[in-house]
């Protein structure tokens, strides 16, 4: 099955334009057609020509973005529509599929019917399809692309096989243009000047070679729905209906070796209308005795109006998590009971406010460490300093003083202090790579000044733009 | 960690308990009380403060990889969490930093969250802004050492409030090197002082 018009019938489909229609895409600065419909072509235009010529070919061109994603999306889904026809379907370049239907045809009376009911329905879904048969994939290939559905091989154009530019302009140039003419050369020669990829296409297209076809499996679907004969409205009752559905979603993760990040919890009240209650777990998980406790709080918030009728429970991130052994000692707690604890936290102020921090490497004491969520990180040590540091950093907070020692007295939060000793200077230059606008003063001389009153505190000097800070409190 | 008997039965916190502490060595105090024992601390902050605890500086007290820092909006969210967390017992030790007083009904809920999940609160208070329900109280400041080495960490800890006890005040010094926490004598009292008496 060959898709011509693949990315256009995609949004044509959604909304249908009379005439000529093109997506465009930006490559190298310049916005070129990347697909268009029958009526652009029919104007004169072509795939790759910029948008300006096109405009100009055609004033009354209607344009839209190009979306590859999507349009390996759209053939994703045609492939699932695809197995009706049979179990072994795979996806065949950006615009294609492949169909193994030995053993199928039968069923829908033969080949010939087989096809007309493809061509049938691709037609009443605004879909282009060009169909080829062979008994090879090379030959369906061939087919599909480069002539009728049953035409004969030998007779089609080198093209057909599957070769890039160069080695069919090269076939051409010695006369070679039908695959019947390449079948009957003597085959050394044509290995020696084009390599062995010219003879293997050959080869696989006319059978000698067998090419294997990929079928692609379903990605896992992790979601589970329950519908109700009467409407439940208790919360006891939602979380039984929900624990019912958490026991087969945590077999299904365990199957796979996966566990849920994300999970939403759809109620669907009997009005039509819909709740949504969203957990996001603080580490991968699949055992549901710990996951139900923590859907408490969101599902006591839920306005079950006149009753709850349908749940439904996909988990929307899931994360691979292997199968692993329990350790047999040295952890005194059970492990997880902090994920755990972290996700109900998170449900009430959001996971990423749960916070960890992390050693980062930088002489400028605010970033020394760094700040990241719990939930996405692990805990590393290595906090070692040269100089000791405050325990309480804060914005720099200006004393009126001068000179580049210590004042002796000076007031700060309007207390007065009377310096006792004062320890350095240990002088940090900012970084210049980074732009920090707290640092634009230039150079800093901190002194850690013990103040008879008791507290001790780090000051700084800006020698390139007299000052003096306090910036923050040892213990 | 070592602590230096003379501070038993006040410090290490009695655990199952929620305290209170203030004054300018309140951070210092929180962060070798959650030291004496193990496990990850839980440090409950509101996010809009501009005074930031430094993990660096942190690090000779208190590890700082065992630190859950958890930011929140507004004090009754702090509140929330904390209940939520004293009462789970996955973190032994919970620090909550509060900026408005606590009536007798929250310090009261904070209390019994400790004692159902087996944990220790400890809340860093503005100055006078105490709860009733608090098992105990301290004012922590530093101190100023004229004959102390450039890093001294020497400092007066007071408990103003003891539901099992009496009130009394000590000169702690906490020595990273070696993890002991020591009582030392007043620095008037010690012999060979200018001004010590007799």
């Amino acid at each position: 099955m060959w898709f011509p018009r693949l990315p256009s019938d995609r949004v044509l489909r959604t909304r249908p334009v009379d005439g000529p229609f093109a997506l465009t895409q930006t490559l190298a600065n310049t916005q070129r057609l990347y697909d268009l419909n029958r009526a652009a072509e029919q104007q004169g235009l072509h795939r790759g020509m910029s948008y300006a010529d096109a405009r100009a070919f055609c004033p009354d061109l209607i344009s839209h973005p190009a979306r590859p994603d999507l349009d390996a999306r759209f053939l994703a889904a045609l492939r699932r529509w695809a197995t009706r026809y049979c179990p072994w379907v795979g996806i065949d370049g950006a615009d294609g599929l492949v169909l193994d239907v030995t053993g199928a045809t039968h069923l829908w009376g033969g080949t010939a019917a087989m096809l007309d009911d493809m061509c049938a329905r691709a037609a009443r879904a605004g879909l282009d399809l060009r169909l080829g048969q062979g008994a090879t994939r090379g030959a369906a290939w061939a087919r599909a692309h480069h002539g009728e559905p049953d035409a004969p091989l030998a007779t089609l154009p080198v093209a057909a096989l599957r070769l890039d530019e160069a080695t069919v302009t090269g076939l051409q140039r010695l006369g070679l243009r039908r695959i019947g003419d390449l079948d009957a050369t003597p085959r050394a020669p044509l290995t020696r000047r084009f390599g062995p990829q010219v003879l293997l296409r050959l080869d696989q297209a006319l059978g000698r070679v067998s090419e294997p076809l990929n079928p692609q499996g379903e990605p896992p679907h992790f979601g589970l729905r329950m519908t109700f004969p009467e409407p439940i409205g208790l919360v006891g009752d939602v979380m039984a209906a929900t624990e019912r559905l958490l026991i087969p979603l945590c077999d299904k993760l365990r199957l796979h070796e996966a566990g849920a990040r994300r999970l939403m919890l759809t109620l669907r009240r009997v009005d039509q209308g819909s709740q949504q209650i969203e957990l996001r777990l603080a580490a991968p998980m699949r055992e549901a005795p710990r996951i139900l406790p923590l859907f408490e709080r969101g599902v006591a918030e839920v306005d079950a109006g006149f009753g709850i009728d349908q749940i439904r429970i996909e988990a929307v991130q899931v994360e691979p998590l292997p199968v692993q052994q329990i350790g047999t000692g040295a952890a005194g707690q059970t492990p997880g009971r902090v994920e755990d604890l972290m996700t109900r936290i998170g449900t009430r102020i959001g996971l990423e406010n749960v916070q960890r921090f992390l050693p980062a490497d930088s002489h400028i004491p605010e970033r020394a460490f760094s700040i990241a969520s719990a939930a996405y990180s692990t805990a590393e040590s290595g906090w070692a300093s040269v100089n000791p540091r405050p325990l309480r950093l804060f914005p720099p907070e200006a004393i009126g003083a001068s000179g580049n020692t210590p004042p002796e007295r000076f007031r700060w939060r309007r207390v007065s202090f009377i310096t006792g000793r004062a320890t350095g200077p240990e002088r940090i230059a900012p970084e210049w790579w980074l732009d920090d606008d707290a640092w634009r003063s230039g150079i800093r001389d901190y002194w850690r000044v013990e103040t008879r009153q008791g507290r001790r505190l780090w000051l700084f000097h800006t020698p390139q733009n007299p000052g003096w800070f306090v910036q923050g409190e040892f213990a | 960690m070592w602590i230096d008997p003379a501070l038993s039965g006040c410090f290490p916190l009695r655990q199952t308990r929620v305290h209170e502490v203030c004054g300018p060595g309140a951070a210092a105090f929180c962060a070798l009380a959650a030291a004496s024992g193990t496990g990850p601390v839980l440090w409950v902050v509101e996010s809009h403060r501009t005074e930031r605890l430094n993990p660096v500086g942190l690090a000779p007290l208190l590890p700082p990889e065992r630190v859950l820092m958890v930011r929140t909006g507004s004090q009754t969210d702090s509140l929330a969490v904390a209940e939520e967390a004293l009462k789970d017992g996955a973190a032994p030790f919970v620090a909550i930093e509060i900026s408005a007083p606590l009536d007798l009904r929250e310090g009261r809920r904070l209390q019994l969250a400790a004692r159902a999940g087996g944990t220790t609160g400890l809340c860093l208070i503005p100055e006078g802004m105490g709860s009733n329900a608090a098992e105990t109280r301290w004012r922590a400041a530093p101190l100023f050492d004229p004959t102390g080495a450039m890093d001294s960490t020497l400092m007066r800890w007071e408990i103003i409030k003891n539901k099992e006890g009496t009130i009394r005040a000590w000169h702690v010094r906490w020595t990273p090197e070696t993890g002991g926490l020591h009582v030392v004598s007043p620095v008037a009292e010690r012999p060979g002082s200018q001004d010590a008496p007799g």
